[in-house]
């Protein structure tokens, strides 16, 4: 982990008065849509691969929230959460999912192309390509819409790849209306981030000559105070910034994650461990040492995996259950509101 | 009417629409030597130079046409569209699909291609076929500096991403700046008609998707783009010669194809010779084939094209690309 080289500054953060509740509502939705989204999957009603952001909603609302009509979003895919906490009507991202004509993207796109031209929203399922999206959204931004910014939002897996790195560069020289968001959840796919990157991911972009911060990005309020000030700063044309942002992974890389599956389904251990033990004593390969250190490999992995991951959403419940009435009404209403918006979109094709 | 350069006439229609649409910005590697003109009319912000990162600056301009701007993003030489290959691939030939038909990507890709100038391999490439296999992007490929301005304006109407490729043999300037290198010791085969001809006073756009019939004949008919269109015209005469007439039918877009004007050429001639700087395999040629079987038209059919990674020696690479003698040989074995 990097030393932030720009500290989180505490100057004019009295005069930001943050909304727990407002921000809590937010998280609550986007956790409720996602676990419905879930559901859906786990039926079988949705096809392909589903990355959740699940444990990324405080970063998420934290940035959102300060995000007005004429900015853009760039998104990675995981971009469930950010599309909710920008307004998309979550009916459309519902039949979107499950693959109707009236969704979103007329079922042409589905979970990992999600995007909305009214809201200057879009995602890709290429790694790091969030970035030059970004680039070209607040250039455009620059040139057309006087004070508008962008947001790049992606992984720090996504810091390994060229074209992520280009565009924090191309941000500096062109002095692009843009903050990169770095969610840091610490896991590339199935690899632990820290055995894949050299350096420091943030000493990287302050490298670039970018303003950096690093935030707790499970604290939704410092999130928000950290992203506010950034993004005002940003507004005020004082150039690109990065927010590297640490988080959780509650639900795997994807929801077909080896990790989580075998978690769901313990009885998938004895299938892969058969093959695993034959393998390590087959002739011809690898001497014993280096076979014994690949299956030591194999360990370390399980221990990082078992690793307890907080739940942004529990962490600001936690803060706000004092009120318990207010809570318990808040959250029932919410609930309320997504099932309702999963059973008209699963109410099938033009049952708007 | 005036004489002008190939892409001097790229530049003339270019800067007749940003006079017009202060949307239209340009960008790309070292604009501010190769686009001079240009940026000293429209400034620093609308003609703007690129760092070497043509993954990111493709992309941004992907995000940029999203956006509200009509970005022409020059890639130097197609051969760099490798590097860059995913914004192209996965996002601009893709977005107005994936949200189903409601956000437009109105982009241009300005880059040189083409060989004949002895650069090898990896700066000569055509590569209109395999940018041409991918569904949403339009590969508009002119062969004089007529249709290169006009079509140059039609691609900044277009609405969805064109790519505008500029071979380098008929563009003095690309020959210039990677050939010549202010040498007066080398020569090139550069078909003149293609490199400087009279144009209009002001451009007029021609929508990319129609081929132009460059020259009647019914005993057989050639098709090609850019350079090859020369090659064909100048192999048509010699032809004539021995009292064969052969069409020629300059493309001049490969996607979309104008199927109609090559299948009732070939309809009447019964023979299609397709001259393709780009390489034979899965590409162009085989395309023009199986368009033409689709629509049930009988033919007999050679193909002249590159086959092999192009060879730096000039000797060799003059027999690796389409030249005349290879077309020659081919289409007297189509009419024998």
């Amino acid at each position: 982990m990097g030393r932030p080289a720009t500290c989180y500054c505490m100057s004019g953060v009295k005069s930001m008065d943050v909304d727990l509740w407002k921000l809590y509502r937010m998280m609550f939705e986007i956790r409720c849509v996602e676990e419905r989204i879930k559901s859906l999957w786990q039926a079988g009603l949705i096809s392909g691969e589903m990355h959740l952001g699940t444990g990324e909603e405080a970063v998420i609302v934290g940035v959102v929230d300060h995000i007005r009509d004429g900015d853009a979003l760039a998104l990675d895919h995981r971009s469930t959460p950010p599309l909710i906490a920008r307004g998309v009507d979550p009916v459309l991202i519902f039949k979107e999912l499950l693959g109707q004509t009236d969704g979103l993207c007329a079922g042409q796109g589905g979970h990992m192309h999600l995007m909305s031209a009214d809201h200057l929203v879009a995602s890709s399922g290429i790694v790091g390509s969030a970035g030059p999206m970004a680039a070209g959204f607040s250039l455009a931004g620059q040139m057309l819409r006087p004070n508008s910014i962008t947001v790049a939002f992606f992984g720090e897996g996504a810091l390994n790849q060229g074209m992520l790195l280009e565009s924090l560069n191309l941000a500096v020289i062109w002095k692009l209306p843009l903050l990169f968001v770095c969610k840091d959840n610490r896991w590339a796919i199935t690899s632990p981030s820290q055995e894949l990157t050299g350096g420091s991911i943030f000493d990287r972009a302050h490298g670039f000559g970018l303003s950096c911060r690093d935030v707790d990005g499970l604290d939704a309020e410092a999130a928000w105070r950290a992203a506010g000030e950034e993004i005002q700063r940003i507004r005020s044309g004082g150039g690109p910034g990065f927010i590297r942002a640490r988080c959780s992974r509650l639900d795997g890389h994807f929801l077909g994650d080896p990790a989580p599956v075998l978690l769901r389904n313990p009885g998938e251990l004895a299938k892969r461990t058969g093959p695993l033990i034959r393998a390590s004593l087959s002739l011809r390969g690898a001497g014993t040492k280096e076979r014994l250190n690949s299956l030591g490999g194999v360990t370390r992995l399980l221990r990082q995996l078992a690793a307890r991951q907080e739940d942004p959403v529990t962490l600001l419940r936690d803060r706000i259950a004092g009120e318990s009435q207010r809570l318990n009404v808040l959250e029932r209403e919410v609930a309320e509101q997504v099932e309702a918006a999963a059973a008209q979109a699963l109410a099938g094709e033009d049952s708007r | 009417m005036s004489k002008m350069n190939f892409s001097e006439a790229v530049d003339s229609a270019l800067a007749q629409a940003m006079a017009e649409d202060s949307r239209i910005i340009v960008f790309g590697e070292d604009t501010h030597t190769l686009r001079l003109n240009l940026r000293a009319r429209f400034g620093e912000q609308r003609v703007r130079s690129t760092p070497i990162s043509e993954s990111a600056f493709l992309g941004a301009a992907v995000g940029a046409a999203m956006a509200g701007l009509r970005p022409v993003v020059e890639i130097m030489i197609i051969d760099f569209i490798a590097v860059a290959a995913s914004a192209l691939l996965n996002e601009a030939a893709k977005i107005e699909a994936f949200s189903g038909g409601r956000w437009n990507v109105p982009l241009v890709i300005r880059s040189a291609c083409g060989g004949g100038y002895g650069d090898g391999g990896q700066h000569e490439q055509s590569l209109w076929g395999w940018l041409a296999h991918i569904p949403g992007l339009q590969i508009v490929v002119p062969s004089n500096p007529a249709d290169a301005g006009g079509l140059f304006l039609g691609s900044l109407n277009y609405p969805g991403p064109v790519v505008f490729l500029e071979h380098k043999l008929l563009s003095n300037d690309w020959l210039e700046f990677m050939g010549r290198g202010g040498r007066t010791t080398v020569r090139f085969d550069v078909p003149e008609a293609g490199a400087r001809a009279h144009v209009s006073r002001r451009w007029n756009p021609i929508s990319p998707g129609r081929a132009s019939v460059v020259r009647e004949g019914d005993d057989l008919t050639m098709v090609s783009v850019a350079v090859g269109v020369h090659r064909c015209l100048e192999a048509a005469k010699v032809l004539a010669e021995d009292g064969i007439t052969a069409g020629v039918i300059d493309l001049r877009t490969v996607s979309p194809l104008d199927t109609g004007t090559v299948c009732s050429a070939i309809e009447k001639s019964g023979r299609l010779l397709v001259v393709d700087e780009d390489y034979m395999r899965f590409g162009l040629s085989g395309e023009l084939a199986a368009t033409a079987l689709e629509r049930g038209v009988r033919l007999k059919y050679r193909r002249v094209c590159t086959e092999t990674t192009i060879p730096y020696a000039r000797h060799l690479e003059d027999q690796v690309l389409p030249n005349t003698s290879r077309i020659l040989a081919a289409a007297r074995e189509l009419v024998g």
